[in-house]
């Protein structure tokens, strides 16, 4: 038996200066459905964040005199009911609503890794953590999110002001309510990690709890940690326009994408052209994330990479 | 199975038990006052004793078991009396709403079957488009036929019910004035005219949920039979010499269909609660709207037992989820 270690050159494209993420990126590139997606969702975001600067008509400005016109140049939307700028405003909702999306998003990604590391990594608190997890999916969500609206809508509004209070509460209610599905994966993918033989060298040699979730576990559910985190913002944005759209979101003169829609629909007979707008905002922005989503799961498989 | 079945039941009640107390915890925290619109010019005195008669200023663990012992206790005793002619329930007092001033139970009764007739047939118009679309953008992969119902399907989990909604409206009510948009609950069908009114009125509230079930489910249907396609059995079925359509319809279909019973199963509760929003826009007076009214006019009594119904709902389907697994697939044995 003579396993004399063959030293194998290292194969493939030299790797000195090249992380994987360039790999990722080589392969999310040839998605082209991602690929589109992530244009359209920078142009979004870009249109929304970098449009005010150019579009400097306040999306708050009455100009009762010129109310419910059709697109022309000085509108190329149109106007609302009270002479509202319809292009302002859809920009102003769009920050919100992406703000609203990216926050929410951020909030239920961090508690469902916190929840899912801790509960696959220690197996004492496994039973009461999924316990949890299980007694959240079994929980009405929609009617309890309206219900969390009303109730501490008051509230909150008092303690930080109308916008910034809604803003609070919509995103925690969103984040508190959807962590469910990333604690599940990624307690599966630490279950699953914690029986490879780089944790039980890493284990053999003494690394504390600490270390070893932040060095070793945490690195290796990233990539599922990543798509469902992409996923989350498109859930998020059409929850919140949800809420938004059954009038229990911001103060009617904050506009969001769900609120325009809500608005728009009063006037669904007179000018039904101006549902279309938030509509297509809010579903352009989940179609494209969508799409990024499903690029970024292949692109994070090592096993299709490079295929 | 009976058992496993029996120990699932068991191990819902403290799950249920503890979703209704948080419902309740929730709703206990809620500022608004049943008696607010209530003339100002009763007397403080009289505002007391309508106070104590609702049971308000008792504390929220005496309302908490008073809610539950009439949910669990008189509501079914009332429901046996129905349903038998006994009067077990006389004198025993029902879950009152705040704001009909009736029985809850008495109000859900009437607004179940538009949910049911709108949503329960979405829901199956939903299924029989999305089962045919996935099975065939599996056999036929990578062809046009795959690519349309992925995008299709893209856009089904996309666009979001209260768009898809308002534009059907825009094109389908507005424009071409082909279906009515909002929902006559009050429409009795007895002819052959006001059939086809009722058909017309469910059209485009139907469409729009069926959207989402089929976007969801097709996509769930392909991605199982092309699990299944590629198993040394089909090989060798069609070695035997079968028929495609033996080998495609008989074989993999019904071993694909295993996950896609239980995603169905899964998914009534969800619709439910889509259905909310749906209701909403087409002005059908279901469950959902009523919920949200509820939610609106502070009507906690009806609020709690709305949203504890949903829950029972998802407890209940995940147990049928589980248990159909266990009788469709041999591999899993519930010991």
């Amino acid at each position: 038996m003579t396993d004399a270690p063959v030293l194998v050159p290292a194969t493939g494209p030299d790797t000195s200066g090249r992380s994987q993420w360039w790999d990722v990126w080589d392969q999310f590139k040839t998605h082209k459905g991602a690929l589109f997606g992530a244009a359209v969702f920078l142009f979004i975001v870009l249109a929304v964040t970098l449009g005010p600067l150019v579009w400097t008509l306040e999306p708050t400005f009455i100009d009762i005199r010129a109310r419910n016109s059709g697109p022309t140049l000085v509108h190329p939307f149109g106007t609302d009911q009270l002479g509202r700028d319809i292009l302002a405003r859809m920009m102003a909702g769009g920050q919100v609503s992406i703000a609203v999306g990216l926050t929410a998003m951020l909030i239920s990604v961090l508690l469902g890794t916190l929840i899912g590391v801790t509960s696959g990594y220690f197996r004492r608190l496994d039973n009461v953590l999924m316990g949890l997890t299980n007694l959240f999916l079994a929980l009405p969500l929609l009617p309890l999110l309206l219900v969390m609206v009303m109730l501490f809508r008051e509230t909150l509004a008092r303690s930080f002001g109308p916008e910034m209070g809604t803003f609070i509460l919509i995103v925690s209610a969103i984040g508190v309510t959807s962590w469910m599905q990333t604690a599940r994966i990624v307690r599966g993918e630490v279950l699953a990690l914690k029986e490879r033989e780089f944790v039980l060298a890493a284990r053999s040699i003494g690394t504390p709890p600490r270390r070893m979730i932040l060095r070793h576990v945490l690195p290796n559910v990233l990539s599922p940690i990543m798509v469902s985190a992409t996923l989350g913002i498109a859930t998020a944005i059409i929850t919140e326009s949800a809420l938004s759209f059954l009038g229990l979101g911001f103060p009617p003169d904050f506009p969001t994408w769900g609120r325009l829609l809500f608005d728009a629909v009063d006037y669904l007979q007179q000018y039904p052209e101006r549902v279309f707008w938030p509509g297509l905002a809010i579903s352009l922005t989940v179609l494209s994330v969508n799409y990024i989503g499903d690029g970024l799961r292949d692109a994070l498989d090592p096993r299709i990479r490079g295929r | 199975m009976l058992t496993f079945i029996f120990r699932r039941l068991l191990l819902a009640i403290p799950t249920l038990v503890l979703i209704s107390l948080i419902i309740f915890l929730l709703l206990d925290l809620a500022p608004g006052d049943p008696l607010a619109d209530q003339p100002l010019s009763i007397p403080p005195e009289v505002r007391q004793k309508m106070r104590d008669a609702l049971g308000l200023d008792s504390p929220a663990y005496v309302r908490y078991l008073l809610w539950a012992k009439q949910f669990f206790w008189v509501e079914p005793l009332y429901f046996i009396d129905w349903a038998i002619g006994t009067n077990f329930s006389d004198g025993l007092q029902r879950i009152v709403s705040w704001q009909f001033r009736a029985p809850v139970f008495d109000i859900i009764v009437q607004r179940v079957p538009q949910t049911l007739w709108v949503v329960g047939l979405a829901y199956l118009v939903g299924v029989m488009i999305a089962l045919p679309i996935g099975i065939i953008s599996a056999y036929k992969q990578y062809s046009w036929f795959d690519q349309v119902g992925t995008f299709v399907s893209m856009i089904g989990f996309s666009v979001p019910p209260f768009f898809s909604g308002v534009l059907m409206i825009v094109f389908f009510a507005i424009m071409l004035p082909w279906f009515p948009s909002i929902y006559d609950t009050t429409l009795v069908v007895h002819d052959f005219e006001s059939f086809g009114q009722q058909v017309r009125q469910m059209t485009l509230p139907v469409m729009v949920l069926a959207l989402q079930t089929t976007a969801q489910l097709s996509r769930f249907m392909r991605a199982s039979m092309l699990d299944n396609l590629n198993h040394d059995y089909v090989r060798t079925a069609r070695a035997k010499g079968m028929t495609e359509k033996v080998v495609l319809l008989v074989h993999v279909l019904r071993n694909s269909m295993i996950p896609v019973v239980t995603v169905i199963a899964l998914g009534i509760p969800s619709i439910f609660g889509g259905a909310i929003i749906t209701e909403q826009i087409f002005k059908v007076n279901g469950l959902g709207q009523l919920l949200i009214t509820a939610i609106y006019a502070n009507d906690l009594p009806m609020v709690q037992t709305l949203a504890f119904i949903f829950a029972v709902l998802i407890v209940l389907c995940n147990l049928i989820a589980d248990v159909l697994y266990g009788l469709l697939d041999p591999r899993i044995r519930y010991d």
